[in-house]
């Protein structure tokens, strides 16, 4: 296959029906509208469920049916409509149904705007719906990586039978960028032992996430928990960058990341030994591979486009051994660069206490700036 | 290498599809590009503009602050690119579309009548190619060629009677950028 | 003649601000919200009126009205206005909301606060599509008519059909007022003035819910000129949805505007 120009929106709806699936609810909201768009040309035409459902809440539910008839089965939105979707991702979650969900962020909280941000990332990685419940979650920080993570999250959802999401900032949905397609799946369902398809030759099966016995629902978590476990040990996933011999070593996801690419190579230029580690997978996190840096790094530097969410699993993960810094910029603003760079000399000087609360830091800093 | 472009102007100049012939002529000469536009409310009638960086290896950041390139295609472009515009860069100014010179010697500013030259071919539609056949004197990475392919290759079966147009639009405004003194 | 107060005849409301909208060219948005603001001007009730602004087009309404103003989430605005009539009783509430966001999201807000009879004033955009997303389908778009999510046309078959809300909003005993009318040509403007201005006199006098829908216009997604896209609402929209007064009580009768 060769590669075509896609638009990082449309790569992933082109990328889901080649993954084989089945039925699409959806619901406008920019910056993610053209996923729906899309699918709304492309799955009448083979023959598959595409449906504009008349809310969020509508489409998850919508998703959450499907999904327990294990057809392979996705929802897309944007911030405030997957707050709408929170309900029915609990449901999902105790329900033990495979689901795929696609969040293309933007600035919030609240209506905010429609421009790139990562304000979700504890939504979608830590929170959200009531409950204990693990949940999958990617961040592509390129167009062929939303591609190939689309295919692979329902891969993940239906092995682990879990919900699977992709966040991904407003920029990497609307940006366009060289990207190989997969070959085309047919959607082949896959005969689950839990799927409530009709009782035709077997014993009828109920699907619910009601556990009355709190005994019983205790069970219930401690499996989804044992779950999560092998998930854990299997499924994380990141990349590395320049980090053979990196002091300084930058953490950040999804647009972030691949902005502080651009500052690592100038500091590089300059002969500052930064490297970057981008977490694809940021639920399961790799703490692990954070807990060898640590014996590496003098500082870990932090890049979010939010207030400092995601730093506080690379605390986790550092365990004040090594000073912390963070730089965020939020409500829909994308770092460049050249700030990042700033922060790289900054550190580069004037060591970071390993006392000093990195967020307050950050807020101190840019603060004085405004002022 | 990495060159980095920014295309702006009114909604309906052609903005978006000026960076995406430049696009898809870096992704068929085999480099690795992004082409990212501003979205939203601004769209409705207002300004529009895209950025386009091409590199030979993984792109970092599609957004730049300070571009060695771009094409101002009305004046308000030209107002906030011409400050914005890397030292020793080149900024297209559809002369067109502004009613005033340049203020900064330590960038290049050349100056193409987009609208008159699109007029004279036909189609005053071809503004933008005109605006992109003039970048291309100060981008070597990409050969008029290439453009041209990329043309042929990815505008839409709907238009390609107006190939022919847009490969004149195109060498009108190289050849207008190459006369100007540098 | 020079212009003089005496012979003034057409002036900004002072429901206005001095904001010019950011509505398309021939977008009756705009009409909606000048009918609004005379009547808040004719009944003086400007310093005691609250607005609460929908997510659509009219997201920023709060910029042009010079009352108090809030900002609902998508579909929920009659929630919220629930919530403050309930604290403010004595005072105006009005929402001013899209097919979108009243007949879709928000359905089930719209519904239960006409259910409850919440004595508030609903404004309601029918344009048969969302225009602020860049026109997909709504509730209200015609069978047939291509939006940018049912690009093949609105297939009643997998899409449904359209959603009468005045009519259905008629059925529900808390009502107290509820009509449709147009935008399309001047004397339909007129009527729908009347209309809203009756709408507002029923909240004050406490005579229960209040809704005017109303047929409007999105030339820039229907890809229409204005004037094109007046006629289809006139032979079209009409047709589909058609006017009328679809409840009015008594009591609401008796109020002459
Ligand atoms: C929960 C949520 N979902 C989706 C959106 C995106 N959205 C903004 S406006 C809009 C539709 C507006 O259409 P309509 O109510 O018909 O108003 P119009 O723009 O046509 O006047 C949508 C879906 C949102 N802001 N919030
Ligand atoms: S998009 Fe449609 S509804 Fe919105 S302002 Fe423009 S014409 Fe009016
Ligand atoms: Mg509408």
């Amino acid at each position: 296959m060769s590669r075509e120009l896609w638009k990082g929106n449309e790569a992933i709806a082109e990328a889901a029906v080649r993954a084989g699936l089945e039925a699409y609810f959806g619901y406008p909201i920019t910056p993610q509208t053209e996923i729906l768009e899309y699918l709304s040309r492309r799955m009448p035409k083979l023959g598959r469920a595409f449906l504009q459902a008349e809310s969020e809440l509508g489409a998850i539910n919508m998703v959450y049916g499907a999904a327990c008839t294990g057809a392979r089965v996705m929802s897309s939105s944007s911030s405030p409509g997957v707050s709408l979707m929170m309900e029915g991702l609990s449901y999902i979650a105790g329900t033990e149904v495979p689901a795929v969900l696609v969040n293309v962020m933007r600035g919030g909280p609240g209506l905010g705007n429609i421009a790139p941000a990562q304000g979700d990332y504890n939504q979608a990685v830590h929170g959200g719906g009531h409950g204990d419940y693990p949940r999958i979650v990617l961040a592509p920080a390129s167009v062929q990586e939303a591609i190939d993570l689309m295919a692979l999250s329902f891969d993940l959802a239906e092995k682990y039978r879990m919900i699977t999401m992709l966040i991904l900032d407003g920029s990497v949905g609307q940006m366009m960028e060289p990207a190989e397609m997969p070959e085309m799946r047919s959607p082949n369902r896959k005969k689950f032992d839990w799927a409530t398809d009709g009782a035709l030759n077997r014993d009828r099966r109920v699907l619910s996430s009601i556990y009355l016995d709190p005994l019983a629902e205790e069970q219930t978590n401690f499996r989804l928990m044992q779950r999560w476990k092998e998930v854990m040990a299997n499924e994380v996933r990141y990349k590395e960058y320049f980090l053979e011999d990196a002091e300084i070593v930058i953490v950040g996801f999804g647009t972030a990341g691949r902005v502080s690419l651009s500052a690592v190579r100038a500091a590089r230029e300059r002969g500052i030994k930064v490297g970057l580690l981008r977490p694809v997978t940021v639920s399961p996190f790799p703490y692990e591979v954070l807990d060898r840096l640590t014996g590496q790094a003098r500082t870990f530097l932090v890049v979010e486009m939010n207030t400092g969410q995601m730093l506080e699993d690379v605390r986790l993960a550092v365990r004040g051994r090594v000073p912390v810094a963070f730089y965020g910029r939020t409500g829909g603003v994308v770092p460049f660069p050249d700030e990042i760079l700033d922060e790289i000399q900054r550190i580069n000087t004037e060591p970071v206490s390993a006392e000093a609360d990195p967020r307050q830091s950050w807020l101190d800093r840019m603060t004085a700036i405004k002022a | 290498m990495q060159q980095e472009i920014i295309i702006a102007g009114f909604g309906g100049q052609g903005v978006l599809f000026g960076g995406q012939v430049l696009a898809y002529a870096a992704m068929d000469t085999g480099m690795e590009v992004t082409w990212i536009p501003s979205y939203g409310p601004e769209m409705r009638g207002g300004t529009a503009n895209c950025t386009v960086v091409i590199s030979d290896r993984e792109i970092g950041s599609p957004l730049v602050k300070n571009p060695p390139l771009a094409i101002a295609l009305n004046l308000p472009s030209f107002d906030k690119y011409e400050s914005l515009l890397a030292t020793g860069g080149t900024l297209i100014v559809n002369q067109s579309m502004v009613d005033r010179v340049a203020k900064r010697v330590d960038i290049q500013s050349i100056f193409v009548p987009c609208n008159e030259i699109a007029e004279e071919i036909g189609d005053k539609r071809l503004l933008n190619m005109v605006a992109v056949g003039a970048l291309l004197t100060a981008l070597p990475e990409i050969g008029l060629k290439d453009v041209e392919k990329a043309l042929e290759n990815h505008l839409p079966a709907k238009h390609q009677h107006l190939l022919p147009k847009n490969f004149t639009a195109l060498r009108r405004g190289l050849e207008h950028a190459q006369k100007m003194p540098a | 003649m020079t212009i003089a107060p005496n012979n003034l005849v057409y002036d900004r409301p002072e429901a206005f601000t001095d904001m010019p909208t950011h509505y398309c060219p021939g977008c009756t948005h705009g009409v909606a919200h000048r009918l609004i603001a005379e009547v808040l001007d004719e009944m003086k009730v400007i310093d005691r009126t609250i607005g609460v602004a929908p997510v659509g087009c009219s997201v920023f309404a709060y910029n042009y009205f010079d009352t108090d103003f809030v900002e609902a989430p998508h579909g929920r605005a009659p929630a919220m206005a629930t919530g403050i009539k309930r604290v403010l009783p004595d005072r105006i509430v009005f929402t001013y909301q899209g097919d979108g966001d009243l007949a879709s999201i928000g359905m089930g807000e719209i519904v239960h606060a006409a259910a409850r009879g919440e004595n508030l004033t609903v404004i309601f955009i029918n344009n048969a599509n969302y225009g602020m997303t860049g026109g997909q389908m709504a509730p209200t778009t015609l069978p047939g008519m291509k939006t940018t999510s049912s690009p093949d046309g609105r297939d009643v078959e997998t899409q449904g059909y359209p959603i009468r809300m005045a009519e259905m909003l008629s059925t529900l005993e808390g009502v107290g007022y509820c009509v449709k009318r147009s935008l399309h040509d001047p004397k339909n403007i007129r009527l729908a003035k009347k209309a809203i201005r009756t709408a507002f006199e029923t909240q004050w006098r406490g005579l229960g819910f209040s809704m005017v829908e109303l047929l409007s216009t999105c030339p820039t997604n229907w890809g229409m000129t204005p004037v094109n896209s007046l006629k289809f609402v006139e032979e079209h929209m009409v047709p589909a949805y058609p006017l009328g007064d679809y409840k009015i009580t008594d009591p609401i009768k008796q109020i002459k505007v």
